[in-house]
């Protein structure tokens, strides 16, 4: 890997973690838990979908597996509208 | 300080005792339920039992959210409601004084009428323990046969399929969930819980059950049919809990009848959640529901309004999205009627709005493992099935939920073989440019 695809693939990280996070659609959701369960550094996402807020935490990867699991569709991925990374 | 007493430990207690807390600092909140477990998510059971989630991950808050929230729990039967007194019997004899009372007893599984339905291996799907004891049985029963219908039929075949249990499933007619999913529907299920292993008897009605030694050890259908088999599960439907409110003068129907600040036909008791029959101000009608949002949306109704802030329950178009043999499904609005005959009235997950649909064309689209079903009204779409992709789950939620004038695409929509997801999709798309221009123009005009 050069020095610039290295920069390249941090720019690309860079958008997900500081453009994105998930976002709960509290409807949808039943409280099973199943998010919470299967997030790799233990945030509790169902607590978020129970006051219906995007997931602040700020070791949250975005990694989706949550989202990924979730069996009633509640988590996606929203844009944060906090940066605005065109240009890197 | 005011005494508020809440019947019931499920999503509609918890959410009342959250809003009346948010309302009045100081007051004392009593949550008097029957389970030990206290809170946690009956839908979560299903995922349970399939192995998908551990039973510590079903309490969705912990011992110092009820701390923060101040609520003192007492697991005990409610036995009587004194309103003229305003006490609340207790099956010990010992009574709580309230100034506002919450009934939010849930529902429960519909009996089987059978001679043996008492014997051990004979299984319902209510609470967590009886998925502590489903579980505890699949581990060594080889074959069951499941009774029943709706989703919870359907949980309890996943969970034992997944235990490795060979299960047989018995449905009254020629399909599955008749008055919600259309035949194709069905089909479709049918099709995915035989891929599973899951055997399937049509036209089939259980009409003894075998015990020796006091376990289930066969059952005999009507047609003289003799299946083996360990556990007999029995999913044909829930009735609300509404045998106190009965007891204490409490007008009830097929629930307890509650006005639009959901309070009962006496003053300062109010309920909430499954055992509650509510109102629609517009239509007039009144419906039973089994679903978590509405239980939480009129908990924090009820509780509002018992703190004193007059408020309305304003029922929104039922919305579930659900696992239908391992097929995410979302069902919204009025999608189906009549009767199923495997269920005796409401199911767990369901609402009676869902099978009052008025005449209405249905526009579908079949691709795959993939299923859309709209209802087209007049003007709007009454209701949507979506099967598989749940790309335009959230797109028809809306929609549906929002009475969103659709006659641009209404006669498209109704043409033989219609691309009909491309159609809500590209609809949706100018919608939402529409509606962020509104609100651009809006902001702008503000500024002005």
């Amino acid at each position: 890997m050069n020095i610039r695809s290295l920069f390249k693939s941090e720019v690309t990280r860079r958008e997900v973690l500081v453009g994105g996070w998930v976002i709960p659609e509290p409807a949808r959701c039943v409280q099973c838990g199943i998010c919470s369960f299967h997030c790799p550094i233990n945030i509790d996402v169902r607590r978020y979908a129970w006051q219906g807020e995007a997931v602040k935490d700020s070791h949250c990867l975005t990694c989706g597996e949550c989202v990924a699991r979730c069996p009633r569709g509640v988590l996606s991925f929203g844009h944060t509208g906090l940066s605005n990374v065109e240009g890197g | 300080m005011r005494r508020y007493v809440i019947i019931g430990t499920g999503v509609a207690g918890f959410s009342a005792a959250e809003a009346i807390r948010e309302l009045d600092a100081s007051c004392r909140i009593d949550m008097v339920g029957d389970e030990p477990h206290g809170y946690y998510s009956r839908p979560g059971l299903a995922y349970y039992l399939t192995g998908e989630l551990n039973e510590a991950q079903l309490y969705p808050v912990g011992e110092n959210d009820f701390r923060r929230l101040g609520i003192n729990r007492l697991t005990a039967h409610a036995r009587s409601i004194d309103a003229q007194s305003h006490r609340l019997g207790l099956h010990d004899g010992s009574s709580l004084a309230f100034d506002r009372l919450l009934i939010a007893t849930g529902s429960l599984a519909s009996p089987l009428r059978a001679t043996g339905c008492d014997a051990e291996g004979v299984i319902k799907l209510d609470s967590l323990n009886d998925a502590r004891k489903i579980i505890r049985l699949a581990g060594r029963a080889r074959r069951a046969v499941v009774v029943g219908g709706g989703i919870t039929a359907l949980e309890i075949v996943e969970g034992l399929t997944a235990r490795g249990v060979k299960t047989h499933y018995f449905l009254r007619g020629d399909r599955y969930w008749s008055n919600v999913l259309d035949e194709t529907e069905s089909r479709i299920v049918e099709h995915r819980l035989k891929e599973e292993g899951v055997t399937i008897h049509y036209h089939t009605e259980l009409e003894e059950i075998i015990v020796e030694r006091g376990r289930v050890v066969a059952v005999c259908t009507v047609d003289q049919r003799k299946i083996p088999c360990e556990i007999l599960a029995v999913a044909i439907g829930v009735q609300p809990r509404k045998k106190l409110a009965e007891a204490s003068n409490i007008r009830t129907e097929r629930g307890i009848l509650v006005d639009e600040t959901l309070q009962t036909s006496q003053a300062d008791v109010f309920a909430a959640g499954d055992v509650a029959q509510v109102i629609d101000p517009v239509t007039g009608e009144t419906t039973l529901n089994t679903l978590w949002a509405p239980a939480r949306q009129q908990g924090t109704v009820a509780g509002k309004n018992m703190a004193g802030v007059t408020t309305s329950y304003h029922q929104q178009p039922p919305l579930n999205v659900t696992r239908l043999a391992s097929l995410t499904t979302t069902i919204v609005g009025r999608v189906g009627r009549g009767d199923d005959l495997d269920l005796h009235g409401i199911a767990r997950g369901d609402s009676e709005t869902w099978r009052r649909l008025p005449d209405a064309f249905a526009a579908q689209e079949d691709f795959d493992v993939n299923r859309l079903r709209l209802l087209v009204g007049r003007q709007t779409l009454l209701g949507a099935i979506v099967m598989g992709n749940q790309t335009l789950s959230r797109p028809l939620h809306h929609l549906v939920s929002r009475n969103i004038d659709i006659t641009p695409i209404r006669s498209q929509l109704l043409l033989p073989n219609a691309p009909v997801a491309d159609i809500i999709a590209s609809f949706w798309t100018e919608y939402r440019t529409r509606e962020a221009l509104c609100k651009a123009e809006t902001v702008n005009s503000g500024w002005r």
